[in-house]
């Protein structure tokens, strides 16, 4: 049985703050940021948004864009590192709001940043089981960074939806494969409001390792080798290490250029890579071969080869693309940013 | 707002389900048991509304009540959906872009919440279209 991608949707917040903006309160090179993260401005949520909201638009755009009967849903899955509730699954909210109540399973993801793409996989493993007809996997967040850390320069909010089915796909999924190790490169412990990292630690022994062996793994186990596909995307926490884990798997700049979003959008966390792959199927033609490799820290690393059908000529202009997304942006100062995400209280 | 009192209107105010008279083809929300013209002849049905409307007036809420502070100055407007009702609610953007008679449609946003350990209310608000 052939499983894969039977819609998707993208939603992204209006709001936006520039690097140099940040960089200014914290008396840090703007210049020298940029160059080095490779990430101009980041979305930044409305003052009504959380992942809960990203969600519930990126899932209805999903559905519009399929013209897919919500009901047939028998699983959703819902992978952040932002839910809202610590108890009380953002899933069946956005049950609810889609349409997709009652006759379902459904359960919040968390794995940093690749929540969604397991969410993806267990919806894959439900649907070639023939326990569900279709499901629906999410990636949103609006993540955190503490005031006057590294993070704050990227970390950013949006979120993907993809519905998962065996029949009318816009996209096979051939296979995918996961690398998953003890890596602690990245956590936020219950009740803080900000995550910890490791510096230069979530590097080579968290990025570059996992989203290595997982892209290795995949392409080993189908026989493929880089240049058999037309694009490629990864986790993009920044500019720079999407581009080097690319050069150094083979992949050319043109290979991944579609799909990184990431210097006008920042890093969405669980909704990142899907963001990427959201934009590239955008573009897409049928017969086009996509390579995708999403990485939590944690650690580990989600890997998928897809193959573009001809019922994404059908389906993509049948709900916001992610550069409709991406423009007319409304940008904020420091301050106002600051309110957006709650860093001041009243 | 009680649990209680929010959660039976979920699906009003997630989706705009409200009712429609199949006598008399009028369309209501909130929704209605029944039908104020036809009376005991009317025949409700539930009604999705498309979330599409207008903007009949609309003011700019600047002093706003407990829990709302934090997004002052915000839109309020009457919107007149395409279907026929009017109801009152958030037009989210920047004053300058607000105007009547302006197309919008719904989007799914935070209402607000009873406190910060209570429980969330999320709902429709709407956006230019």
């Amino acid at each position: 049985m052939k499983v894969g991608i039977v819609s998707y949707g993208a939603y992204v917040p209006r709001y936006r703050i520039k690097i140099e903006e940040i960089a200014k309160v914290w008396g840090d090179d703007a210049l020298s940021i940029i160059g080095g993260l490779k990430v101009k401005e980041k979305s930044v949520p409305g003052l009504d948004e959380d992942a809960i909201t990203i969600a519930v638009e990126a899932a209805r755009s999903a559905v519009n864009r399929g013209n897919v009967d919500a009901s047939r849903l028998g699983a959703i899955y819902c992978g952040s590192e932002s839910h809202p509730y610590a108890v009380k699954p953002t899933s069946t909210i956005v049950a609810a709001a889609v349409g997709a109540e009652p006759n379902l399973t459904a359960a919040d993801f968390e794995f940093a940043c690749k929540a969604g793409t397991a969410a993806i996989q267990t919806c894959m493993g439900l649907v070639g089981a023939g326990m569900i007809d279709i499901g629906l996997a999410i990636g949103a967040d609006v993540s955190q960074g503490a005031p006057g850390d590294a993070l704050e320069y990227t970390a950013a909010a949006g979120g993907a939806a993809y519905i998962i089915g065996s029949s009318d796909l816009a996209a096979v999924i051939e296979d995918t494969y996961s690398f998953t190790t003890d890596t602690p490169d990245f956590w936020r412990r219950e009740g803080m409001p900000y995550p910890e990292h490791g510096g230069r630690f979530t590097g080579e022994p968290g990025y570059f390792k996992h989203v290595t062996s997982a892209a290795t793994g995949l392409m080993d186990k189908l026989g493929t080798k880089p240049s058999d596909y037309d694009y490629a995307v990864f986790h993009q926490p920044n500019g720079k290490f999407p581009q080097n884990v690319s050069r150094k798997l083979g992949f050319t700049p043109e290979q991944i250029k579609t799909g990184l979003v990431v210097s006008r959008l920042g890093n969405t966390y669980s909704g990142s890579c899907m963001i990427g792959l959201a934009a590239i199927l955008d573009r897409a033609v049928e017969g086009d071969r996509i390579f995708m490799t999403a990485f939590g820290s944690g650690a580990g690393s989600d890997a998928f080869s897809i193959t573009v059908t001809d019922r994404i000529d059908e389906i993509r202009d049948m709900a916001p693309k992610v550069e409709e997304l991406l423009n007319n942006p409304i940008y904020m100062n420091y301050a106002t940013y600051a309110k957006h995400k709650g860093k001041i209280k009243v | 707002m009680t649990v209680a009192r929010f959660w039976r209107k979920i699906p009003h105010r997630y989706n705009l389900i409200g009712t429609h008279c199949t006598t008399c083809n009028e369309y209501y929300f909130p929704p209605r048991t029944m039908c104020p013209t036809c009376r005991r002849d009317g025949k409700m049905e539930p009604h999705k509304f498309q979330g599409k409307g207008e903007v009949v007036t609309y003011t700019v809420i600047h002093t706003a009540a407990k829990g709302y502070e934090m997004q002052a100055p915000y839109n309020l407007a009457i919107i007149k959906l395409d279907e026929g009702p009017s109801l009152t609610g958030q037009v989210v953007c920047g004053q300058e872009e607000m105007d009547i008679g302006m197309r919008v449609r719904s989007v799914f946003r935070k209402l607000g919440e009873e406190s910060e350990k209570g429980m969330i209310y999320y709902g429709t608000k709407f956006v230019p279209e």
